[in-house]
């Protein structure tokens, strides 16, 4: 059995997340696959806009700032110059969904040699938890204070969905964060989105569930269940193209 | 070196693959789409990269991620996809990446027109993007001049590391002319590899690209940005100085219509009139020396032609003339070229006026 300490993608820093918040142990988890498989030194963090851009200063490697929405652009750039090193971005819902629909469905279907890690926490935490493109029917946020109502905002967008309907994606996943088992798969996907990478098979998309403390006004144990009884059912966990088994 | 008779825009994408660059990103829109069409077989011929982005938006973030790598990047658009790469540019000057971005403009504001025009100069000099940063601005007149001006941007570029504009109209873009190309320039991360991703010498350190950074920190860049656009007024500008010894009138032009004012000034000359011009290469730094050391007592106006109305090079004109003598402007706008015989009459007008 290893110890259980800090991944060496870490720097020994607080990383700035709420307390209770599933990002840190979703960046967590990224950091974990990425010293498994020995690439510390190999790897290019393209950090987004959002909670998410907090991971610019905690993260021990080198890592790269990109405007909102557009890591998907960014890290083609990057991965075209330099297709040897494990390239991926961390985006949130409002950044990947939203402003940034454009570059993550262009992306996957030029099937870019990178890898996405999305956190879905339905809502956009650093500006104070605005509606998402994620936020659930009936969800409050501080622009749809009565809660969400698709008449007027539409549904919630189903990523993984949308992406697998994609010829050129090879591996297309969504786990949830708020159990022990959903972390345990969680990681393994990643590790395998990454070894993908590394063995140039192509676009790999991996979605977490999180959830936000914070903005969604509750404490940490009941944003779990909340995670359980509401947004499971509608983000289905599971794996949604792997072309490695279909063949 | 090696002379070819090229269009326009494929003498900038062959002058840019030969100046070093190694990756494209761009976005279908007239007149500039032979360079992107150029580049998605040249590039890869040199071992580059070519991709067509699915937006201006998302091919100027393509440009600040090549850069991130210390990799030569090069976009080019048109006016409205400019206004698109605008945040990108932005971020590119703040989290300090070279690249350099193409402008061949038409007509303007809105869609526009798909017809050359001179409507952007304001955009490429003054705010290229939000938060209050510079870029030098390049405009050729000439395909040689474009050429030049192309191979060696990234020199600028990776030095200042700060993007670097080049504007030039749909005209320029659009003709033929005799073109000198220089040789391939030999890659080298001497200027990029203490701040790239790329691992350069086996380094073990942390690189982190950064366009957002704590308040005194930003501070301090702005302070520094401000040394280095200011030194650019000592040691960058680029102005070309016709017939100024004995002038009356100056005209004051870039790119295409310092060509045509040309052609009317000699015709002016040869009837006897003193008609001079400062024509600016860079825009940005401006020549503003050029227009601030002129003999007033001997100059009787100026006439700013620019292919846009109204005039937009006007106001930095007027900042070095300081009411020493009129300002006189004339030009056509919206994708309607400027003529000789329009060009001709116009100074003539103003300068037989002042007899």
């Amino acid at each position: 059995m290893p110890a259980y300490k800090r991944p060496s993608s870490l720097m020994p820093m607080t990383t700035g997340y709420c307390p209770g918040c599933l990002h840190a142990l979703g960046t967590r988890l990224v950091a974990d696959a990425i010293d498994e498989l020995n690439q510390q030194q190999n790897a290019i963090n393209v950090v987004s806009v959002g909670c998410s851009a907090l991971n610019l200063y905690s993260w021990n490697g080198d890592d790269i700032g990109a405007a909102h929405g557009r890591a998907p652009a960014v890290a083609t750039g990057i991965k075209r110059c330099l297709p040897d090193r494990l390239v991926f971005t961390y985006q949130g819902d409002g950044d990947l969904a939203a402003i940034g629909l454009a570059e993550i469905m262009s992306a996957a279907n030029r099937g870019e040699n990178f890898t996405v890690i999305f956190a879905n926490n339905q809502t956009y935490g650093m500006t104070g938890g605005q509606m998402a493109p994620t936020t659930l029917i009936g969800q409050k946020s501080t622009t749809t204070p009565f809660g969400r109502d698709p008449q007027t905002t539409g549904y919630p967008l189903k990523m993984c969905e949308l992406i697998a309907t994609l010829e050129a994606p090879v591996f297309v996943a969504r786990y949830a964060l708020n159990t022990p088992k959903g972390v345990s798969d969680a990681k393994k996907g990643i590790k395998k989105a990454f070894e993908l990478q590394l063995a140039g098979k192509g676009f790999t998309f991996i979605e977490l569930l999180t959830n936000c403390p914070t903005n969604w006004g509750m404490s940490p144990l009941q944003t779990l269940d909340y995670m359980d009884t509401n947004t499971i059912p509608y983000f289905k966990p599971g794996i949604y193209k792997d072309t490695e088994v279909q063949g | 070196m090696e002379k070819r008779f090229m269009k326009g825009c494929e003498a900038i994408a062959e002058a840019a693959v030969r100046g070093g660059c190694r990756f494209f990103a761009g976005y279908p829109i007239t007149p500039q789409n032979e360079i992107p069409e150029y580049l998605s077989w040249r590039l890869p011929e040199v071992g580059g990269a070519f991709v067509q982005g699915e937006s201006e938006v998302a091919s100027i973030n393509m440009v600040y991620g090549a850069a991130a790598t210390g990799t030569r990047a090069l976009t080019s658009s048109s006016g409205p996809g400019i206004s698109l790469k605008a945040e990108g540019i932005s971020y590119l000057a703040s989290a300090q990446l070279p690249a350099v971005i193409v402008n061949i403009s038409r007509g303007g504001p809105g869609l526009g027109s798909i017809q050359p025009a001179q409507s952007d100069y304001l955009q490429a000099t003054k705010a290229l993007g939000h938060g209050g940063f510079r870029t030098m601005v390049f405009a050729p007149a000439t395909l040689q001049e474009a050429v030049d001006l192309t191979y060696n941007a990234w020199e600028y570029a990776e030095r200042d590391r700060n993007p670097v504009l080049i504007l030039m109209d749909g005209c320029l873009g659009a003709i033929m002319e005799e073109v000198e190309l220089p040789p391939m320039k030999e890659l080298s991360t001497e200027n990029t590899e203490d701040w790239s991703l790329a691992k350069v010498g086996g380094r073990t350190d942390n690189h982190m690209i950064t366009p957002i950074l704590p308040e005194p920190a930003l501070e301090m860049l702005n302070k520094f940005k401000g040394f280095t656009y200011k030194g650019w007024e000592f040691s960058d500008v680029k102005v070309e100085e016709y017939l100024l010894e004995d002038a009356e009138y100056v005209v004051v032009a870039y790119g295409i219509a310092a060509r045509v004012a040309k052609e009317a000034i000699n015709n002016l000359r040869e009837e006897g009139y003193k008609v001079g011009m400062i024509r600016p290469i860079t825009l940005y730094p401006f020549p503003k020396a050029s227009l601030d050391n002129l003999d007033y007592s001997k100059v009787k106006g100026i006439i700013d032609i620019e292919m846009t109305i109204p005039a937009q090079m006007r106001d930095d004109i007027e900042l070095q003339v300081k009411g020493r003598c009129p300002v006189h402007e004339y030009g056509r706008s919206g994708g309607m070229l400027l003529d000789d015989e329009g060009v001709y009459e116009a100074i003539s007008n103003i300068v037989k006026e002042g007899e």
